[in-house]
C-alpha cells in the first residue's frame, strides 16, 4: 500500500489473475469444520464431493494421488460457513468451536 | 517516425457537407471498429449516415444501436476495453443521460471518440445550440475540442482517435459542433483519401485490453488507500494531451496544410479588447473585429478549440497583454461566481501583476442568435467597464430584459 | 475444441476454477458457488462483464482480484450494455485479424438488482439486438450489497430495510417481478432457471446458454444468509428449498416458445408449503404473528397459481 501513483498499473487494473489469494479470511472463522473419514464417500470410492463442489470458499481439498485419497480444509480461506457440514450426505463433517 | 508528404490536390475529395456528414465522413475513414449510438437531434445525422455506409458495405464497423444514451457510452467501454477503436454520438440529453459513464470511460481510460452537436438542456426542451451540455460534462475528465466548421470537425474527428489512443494520453475525447448552425450547415469540406487517413491513424494499438491469455481486472473497487493514486494518474494523463495534440497536429498539416491548434489567434497582436469565444461564435466574432478595426478600434479575437485540457499558459499569454478581455459563452453555472469560460480565464489569469479586464457576456442560450450586433453590444459594454475599471463578474446579453 | 463441461465430481476437479479463495463475500453466500458452477461450464475463452453489486465489490477489493479470467465492471446498470460492446468488439476484431481467437464466450453477470430493476432497460435492449451473449442474475432477492433494501426480485412477505415488517405492513406486499418469463417473451433462444444446490442441472444449462447462438439468459438463485438472517450452513438447503416451495421453479425456455419443466422441479408430486421456506428465515419471522395470516394465505394462494400455470406451459398435467 505504499506504491506511488506511477508504481500501479494504470485507472485500478489489476494485471496479476487471483491475486485474492493473498488476502486470508480465515480470521473471519468463528467454526471450523473437522472432517471424519471413515464414512467420507470421496475417500471410500472418490465420490461425492459435495462439500468441494458447494464451499463459496474455495477451501475444501480433495486430493488424489496414486489411488488413494486424502482430504483437508484450508483454513487459511474458510469462513467457517458449515455448508460443507450441512450437506454431506454421510455426516462426516462436524463444526467445531474455534 | 514514417516522412510524411502532403496529399497531392488531385487526391483530394471535395464535398458540400454538414458538420455532421462531414463527422461521418471523418468516421468511416477511421476505420472505427464499434460504433454504438442512439439517436438525438441535432446529431442524429451522423449516426444516420454512418449506419447508410454500414448499410452499403463501405465499413467494417459493428454499428450497436443501442436502446439508450446511457448504454451507448457502456458498450462503447466495454468495446474500447477489448482493444476496439471505438466511437459514439450525443447531444443534450442523451449526453446528460451518458453522464455516469463519461465518468467511467475516462477513469477507465478507454479512448473513446464522442461527437457531440452541441445543443441545450432541458427544460424546457430545446433542440437548438448552447455549450450546456459540454460544460456539463466538463469534468467528468474527456477532452474537449470545440470546433467552428465542418472542415475542422473533419479534421479534428480523425485527429481525435489518434490523440485519444495515444500512449501517453489514453482518454476519450469529445469532438463537439454548434448544433444546427454547423451540424445542419453545408460547408465546402475537403477530404483526404481512405489510404491517407489510414496510414495517419494507423491501427489502434491497446494497452492493458481484456484478454483471455492475460486475464485481468478492470474497474475494481478502490478505496481510501488506493483511490487517489489513480485519479493522479489520470489527471497527468490530461496534461499530457497539449503536447500530443501539437504533435498530432503538426502530422496532420503536413498531410493537408491545415491547422486549427488549441485555440485559434485573430488580430490578437495589438488588440485592446480580445473577444474569447468557442465554436461558430468565432467567425462572428472575427467578422465584428474586421469591421470595428476599420472604425480604429483594436479588437482581436482568440475563438478557443481545446478546453479540455485548458491551454492555460497558452491562454494567458494570448490575451494577457490585453486591455480587456470580452469573453462570450454559451453557457451558466447557476449560482458560480461567473460562468464556466470565464472561471477558466480569470483562473488563468489571476497569478499576471497587470492583468486584464475580464467581461463575461452569456449569450445564446437555447439557440438564440448571436448576431454581430450582440457583439458590438458587448464590445460597448466593455468599453464603459474599462472607463471605470470594473465589470460585473457576469451578465447575459441578447435576452429581454 | 471447445473443452468440455464439467458436470461430474471427476471433471471438476480437473477444471480450471475461475474464482480463487481470498475473495470477501459473506460467509456461506452462495454466489461465489454460483459463479464456481458457471466456470465449470466454460467451453474456452471467455469474458466476465459485471454489474456493480455485492459480487463485484466482493470480489475485487483493490489491490486483489478473486478472478482468473478476463473481467471487467463499469456500473450498476449496464452489465448488459458493456457486454454488447465487449462481443461485437471481439467479433469484428476477429474478422479484421486483430484477434486471436476464434471465439470468445461473452457473460454479463449482475444482481437481481442490477437485473430485475435498474439494468432491465439496458437487459431489454441487449436481447433485442440479439448479441451472442449470456446474461446471468445472481438473484438473492434484495439490494444486499448496499444493506438489504426491496428490488424486483423481493418475495411478498419478505423483510428488507425497505419493506419493513411492522404494525400495518408484513414485508413487501408486492409480487416478485417474473423476470425470466419477461425475458423469454424477448423470444431469445435460451432461458433457464438454475440454483446451486441442483449443480449438475445448473451446468448443464448454463453450457447450453453459452452454445446457443445469440443471447442466453440464466436466473440463479443465490441465498444471503446476511440478508435473509439464515443460518450460514443452510444457503445451499434454501436454494434447494426455493426449488421446492416453488418460489424458484427450474425450467428452461427454447426461442421463447418451448417451455420445458426440469427434472427437480418436474419430479415434485406437488409444492411444500411456503411456511416450510420462511421458518428458516429471520426475514420472515413476523410472518408468524396470526394477524398475517389472511396475507399468508393470499401469497400461497398465488404460488400455487403461478405454478399450475408453469406446469400448463410446460405441458404437465
Amino acid at each position: 500500500m505504499s506504491e506511488k501513483f506511477d508504481e500501479i498499473p494504470m485507472a485500478g487494473n489489476i494485471i496479476e489473475p487471483g491475486n485474492a489469494m493473498k488476502y486470508k479470511t480465515g480470521g473471519w472463522r468463528a467454526q471450523r469444520p473437522v472432517h471424519n473419514p471413515e464414512n467420507c464417500l470421496w475417500i471410500k470410492n472418490g465420490t461425492c464431493g459435495r462439500c468441494w463442489i458447494f464451499c463459496p470458499d474455495m477451501s475444501v481439498r480433495l486430493v488424489e494421488k496414486d489411488n488413494s485419497r486424502s482430504y483437508e480444509y484450508d483454513y487459511d480461506y474458510c469462513k467457517g460457513c458449515g455448508i460443507c457440514a450441512n450437506e454431506c450426505p454421510t455426516d462426516s463433517i462436524t463444526m467445531e468451536s474455534e | 517516425m514514417t516522412t510524411v508528404e502532403r496529399v497531392p490536390k488531385d487526391k483530394i475529395t471535395v464535398e458540400g457537407l454538414t458538420g455532421d456528414a462531414a463527422i461521418a465522413h471523418a468516421l468511416k475513414q477511421s476505420d472505427v471498429d464499434v460504433l454504438a449510438a442512439y439517436p438525438i437531434t441535432p446529431q442524429t445525422i451522423i449516426v444516420e449516415d454512418f449506419q447508410r455506409f454500414a448499410a452499403d458495405g463501405e465499413v467494417h464497423t459493428k454499428v450497436i444501436p443501442v436502446e439508450s444514451e446511457h448504454s451507448a457510452m457502456s458498450a462503447c467501454v466495454g468495446a474500447s476495453a477489448v482493444g476496439a477503436r471505438v466511437a459514439t454520438a450525443s447531444a443534450s440529453a442523451g449526453l446528460a443521460l451518458m453522464w455516469e459513464i463519461l465518468y467511467c470511460a475516462a477513469s477507465m481510460r478507454m479512448p473513446i471518440v464522442f461527437t457531440v452537436a452541441n445543443r441545450a438542456l432541458s427544460a424546457p426542451i430545446n433542440i437548438h445550440n448552447d455549450h450546456s451540455d459540454g460544460m456539463g460534462m466538463r469534468d467528468s475528465g474527456f477532452i474537449q475540442l470545440y470546433c467552428q466548421s465542418s472542415q475542422e470537425a473533419y479534421d479534428t474527428t480523425l485527429m481525435a482517435f489518434k490523440l485519444a489512443e495515444d500512449h501517453d494520453v489514453l482518454l476519450p475525447v469529445m469532438v463537439g459542433i454548434d448544433g444546427f448552425i454547423v451540424s445542419h450547415n453545408v460547408e465546402r469540406v475537403e477530404m483526404l483519401p481512405d489510404e491517407a487517413v489510414q496510414k495517419f491513424l494507423g491501427v489502434r494499438v491497446p494497452v492493458q485490453p481484456l484478454d483471455p491469455k492475460n486475464p485481468i481486472t478492470m474497474g475494481p473497487l478502490a478505496l481510501t488507500d488506493y483511490y487517489f493514486e489513480f485519479k493522479e494518474q489520470q489527471d497527468r494523463a490530461m496534461w499530457n494531451v497539449p503536447k500530443a495534440y501539437k504533435r498530432i497536429e503538426a502530422e496532420f498539416k503536413k498531410l493537408t496544410g491545415r491547422s486549427h491548434g488549441m485555440f485559434e489567434e485573430y488580430k490578437t497582436k495589438d488588440a485592446d479588447i480580445i473577444i474569447l469565444a468557442m465554436s461558430s461564435m468565432g467567425g462572428t466574432a472575427k467578422a465584428v473585429a474586421d469591421v470595428l478595426r476599420e472604425k480604429g478600434e483594436k479588437i482581436g479575437v482568440v475563438r478557443l478549440k481545446m478546453f479540455r485540457p485548458f491551454p492555460t499558459k497558452e491562454i494567458t499569454k494570448a490575451v494577457g497583454g490585453a486591455k480587456a478581455v470580452m469573453i462570450f459563452e454559451k453557457a451558466m453555472s447557476f449560482g458560480a461566481v461567473t460562468s464556466p469560460l470565464a472561471l477558466e480565464v480569470k483562473s488563468a489569469l489571476y497569478d499576471l501583476e497587470k492583468k486584464p479586464l475580464v467581461v463575461d457576456f452569456v449569450v445564446g442560450l437555447g439557440g438564440r442568435d448571436v448576431p454581430p450586433e450582440t457583439f458590438v453590444e458587448g464590445i460597448e459594454k466593455t468599453k464603459k467597464y474599462l472607463e471605470k475599471g470594473k465589470a460585473p463578474m457576469y451578465e447575459t446579453l441578447g435576452v429581454r430584459k | 475444441m471447445a473443452e468440455p463441461a464439467a458436470v461430474r465430481l471427476k471433471d471438476m476437479l480437473q477444471k480450471d476454477q475461475i474464482l480463487s479463495a481470498g475473495h470477501r463475500m459473506c460467509a456461506g453466500c452462495a454466489a461465489p458457488t454460483v459463479v464456481k458452477l458457471m466456470g465449470m461450464a466454460l467451453r474456452g475463452p471467455t469474458i466476465v462483464c459485471e454489474a456493480t453489486g455485492c459480487l463485484e465489490v466482493a470480489t475485487t477489493i483493490y489491490p486483489f482480484t478473486a478472478w482468473k479470467i478476463p473481467w471487467i465492471h463499469v456500473a450498476f446498470e449496464n452489465a448488459a450494455a458493456v457486454a454488447s460492446g465487449v462481443a461485437e468488439a471481439m467479433t469484428v476484431m476477429r474478422e479484421k485479424g486483430r484477434s486471436e481467437y476464434e471465439h470468445v464466450d461473452v457473460i454479463a453477470v449482475g444482481g437481481d438488482g442490477g437485473t430485475f430493476d435498474i439494468g432491465f432497460g439496458a437487459l431489454s435492449g441487449a436481447l433485442e439486438r440479439g448479441h451472442d451473449m449470456v446474461y446471468m442474475v445472481y438473484d438473492n432477492g434484495a439490494y444486499q450489497n448496499t444493506g438489504i433494501q426491496r428490488s424486483g426480485a423481493t418475495l411478498p412477505g419478505q423483510e428488507t430495510t425497505t419493506s419493513w415488517a411492522g404494525k400495518v405492513e408484513p414485508g413487501k406486499r408486492q409480487r416478485k417481478k417474473p423476470l425470466a418469463e419477461i425475458v423469454a417473451a424477448h423470444k431469445i433462444p435460451y432461458v433457464a432457471t438454475v440454483d446451486p444446490y441442483h449443480y449438475r442441472d445448473f451446468v448443464q444449462k448454463f453450457r447450453r446458454a453459452l452454445e446457443v447462438e445469440g443471447p442466453a439468459f440464466i436466473h440463479a438463485y443465490s441465498p444471503c444468509p446476511r440478508g435473509w438472517r439464515s443460518d450460514t450452513s443452510k444457503s445451499i438447503e434454501l436454494s434447494k428449498l426455493a426449488v421446492e416451495v416453488g418460489i424458484h421453479p427450474l425450467f428452461e425456455v427454447i426461442d421463447g416458445e418451448e417451455w420445458i419443466m426440469s427434472s427437480p422441479s418436474k419430479n415434485l408430486k406437488e409444492l411444500k408449503p411456503l411456511e416450510e421456506y420462511w421458518a428458516f428465515q429471520g426475514q420472515f419471522r413476523h410472518l408468524k404473528d396470526p394477524k398475517w395470516d389472511d396475507f399468508k394465505n393470499q401469497v400461497q394462494d398465488q404460488m400455487n397459481h403461478d405454478w399450475e400455470l408453469l406446469k400448463k406451459r410446460c405441458g404437465i398435467e
